[in-house]
């Protein structure tokens, strides 16, 4: 989470807060340098214990920041895993974070794709047909209200029951988080257009579609781009978590499933890191294009 | 003998309000003959702006009878018999100017060499050639809503209704382009419908003046101006032109008395 606000503060063009963030990461950084040692202590004075030696201070912080299973690996040991299991990994490799992380950013682009589609189509429905409104409100807002973890094992064995196995019960549940925040955000946007611009069409007899084309969805692109960027945050998480009862298939919450189950905290850790610096970048892009494309329009939000 | 384009007889419009019943038109009656340039003027609430609405077809009467061009306003309206101005000029920002002024021709459904043609004759008549490629953002409040008039007049529509179109402009461009609308009018020979606040400007523009008073909005004082069609910027010192706006500035203490 700490890379996503990171990266969005710092990825575009807003110089002004490189200071301020920076010292919050050097200040995490020495408060994480010192609960390694005081977690990681214990195994330490253990094994001197068993092998009658004594410890001196400066041993004892070398060795916390060296363990081979740390309680909490220190940040260069996850920068070093990162590093190991990247670029000195071939990407074909199940060891390789790249290779669990391009599983996991096709689930999270394919969720995310569907989830807006779905959603631009459930606002379309929303805003044009009272109907529609009355009935699938309560129902969207209820199935955000259900926890994910909850009802992504039963997305997984029943859609594995009916022969639907691997990517597409993860994509579903990517999509399930992503739709949210994209429905409720074009309902808003296609809405914004002032009475004074529906009127205006109204005097060229326009008809529904045009004004849906002409005005409604290019008012309502500045919400989209704010939906997109929740959007995709939330087909990560989503593919993520559809990964834990999945099993086997890879993916960056696989990695850290199995990191947890054997204990090996270093997987878990880089496959954390591994997703943060995924979503950052997912959400960077997203910034980028939002940036150019409401310049273009002359819309700012 | 002139024709009619307008006319409307015994018109009752009362909105429901949270507050209660709002009685904004009363027994309101008018004809407006084809080439007429008519002001609306009156203080807020006298129904000036309902009135132009429901002439329109944005706002529905509650009662009596509304023919434009001899049919219903919605008839009207549908046959695209009329263009609006309102008071924001109403321009998309992601359009430019040439764009925005062909925006009712794209929706009409005009062929793009049609389009361009159109587009390029009306913002001659507004005065804004080589302004086609600009932003909304890049021009002055007062081109802006010379661009929202060309696109009014897009479609050859025979009635323009104004909606206080130059009510947020200062006055040295209010003069300016009062003028221009005058020529504007003179060449097209288009009815005019022009909601206003400023007494100066329905003397210097109308042929026939319409006084409205409020609560309940009704019509006080109509009207005929016999000032020459001629009309330079200066006409407004002549005796006629003070005469005239006496008679309006009676009309609307008139109506302020009734209260």
């Amino acid at each position: 989470m700490l890379a996503i606000l990171m990266t969005k503060k710092t990825g575009i063009g807003s110089e002004s807060n490189v200071l301020p963030v920076t010292c919050v990461i050097i200040f995490i950084v020495i408060i994480w340098y010192g609960f390694s040692i005081l977690l990681n202590a214990p195994w330490e004075f253990d094994k001197a214990k068993r092998n009658s030696i004594t410890l001196s201070a400066t041993e004892l912080v070398t060795n916390t920041w060296a363990q081979k299973r740390p309680k909490l690996p220190a940040p260069h040991q996850v920068v070093g895993e990162i590093w190991a299991t990247t670029v000195n990994k071939k990407v074909t490799s199940k060891r390789s974070l790249v290779y669990h992380g391009l599983i996991t950013f096709y689930e999270t682009i394919y969720g995310f794709a569907l989830g807006t589609g779905l959603g631009i189509l459930l606002a379309l429905g929303i805003v044009f047909n009272r109907a529609t409104a009355m009935s699938v409100m309560p129902w969207i807002i209820t199935s955000q209200t259900i926890p994910i973890l909850a009802i992504a094992p039963m997305i997984v064995v029943a859609l594995g029951s009916l022969g639907f196995g691997g990517l597409l019960p993860i994509v579903i549940i990517s999509m399930y988080l992503s739709f949210f925040p994209v429905v409720v955000g074009m309902v808003k946007g296609l809405k914004s257009p002032e009475q004074l611009e529906i009127d205006q069409m109204k005097t060229w007899s326009a008809s529904k579609s045009q004004i849906l084309f002409k005005l409604r969805a290019p008012r309502s692109t500045p919400y989209l781009f704010t939906s997109l960027k929740l959007g995709i945050a939330a087909s990560l998480v989503g593919a993520i978590v559809g990964e834990l009862p999945s099993g086997g298939g890879g993916g960056l919450g696989f990695r850290m499933l199995s990191g947890s189950t054997f204990g090996n905290t270093l997987h878990i850790w880089s496959g954390l890191f591994s997703a943060a610096i995924l979503a950052g970048s997912l959400i960077a892009i997203i910034s980028v294009i939002q940036r150019i494309v409401l310049k273009r329009m002359a819309l700012e939000l | 003998m002139q024709s009619e384009v307008i006319k409307v007889s015994n018109l009752d419009l009362t909105f429901e309000t949270n507050d209660g019943p709002v009685h904004a038109l009363k027994n309101v009656d008018l004809k407006i003959n084809k080439g007429d340039f008519v002001s609306f003027i009156g203080p807020s609430g006298c129904g000036k702006t309902t009135l132009l609405r429901v002439l329109a077809d944005l706002d529905e009467p509650t009662d009596g009878d509304v023919t434009v061009n001899g049919v219903s306003p919605r008839q009207a309206r549908e046959s695209r018999a009329y263009g609006y101005v309102f008071q924001a000029a109403g321009l998309y920002p992601w359009r430019n100017i040439a764009a925005n002024v062909r925006l009712p021709l794209e929706i009409m459904g005009y062929s793009k060499e049609e389009q361009l043609k159109r587009v390029t004759k009306v913002l001659d008549l507004v005065e804004l050639t080589g302004f086609e490629k600009k932003f909304p953002w890049q021009l002055s409040g007062g081109m802006q809503q010379r661009a929202s008039i060309a696109r009014a007049l897009t479609f050859d529509a025979d009635i323009l209704l104004m909606d206080e179109p130059f009510g947020a402009l200062d006055e040295i461009v209010r003069d300016h382009l009062n003028e221009q609308l005058l020529n504007l009018w003179k060449s097209t020979n288009k009815t005019i419908c022009f909601v206003t606040h400023s007494i100066p400007e329905a003397v210097y523009l109308s042929t026939k003046i319409v006084v409205m008073s409020p609560r309940p909005g009704r019509i006080v004082d109509i009207i005929e101006s016999n000032l020459p069609s001629e009309r330079p910027l200066e006409i407004r010192d002549s005796k006629k032109f003070t005469e005239i706006s006496q008679r309006v500035r009676e009309g609307l203490r008139a109506g302020h008395i009734d209260d």
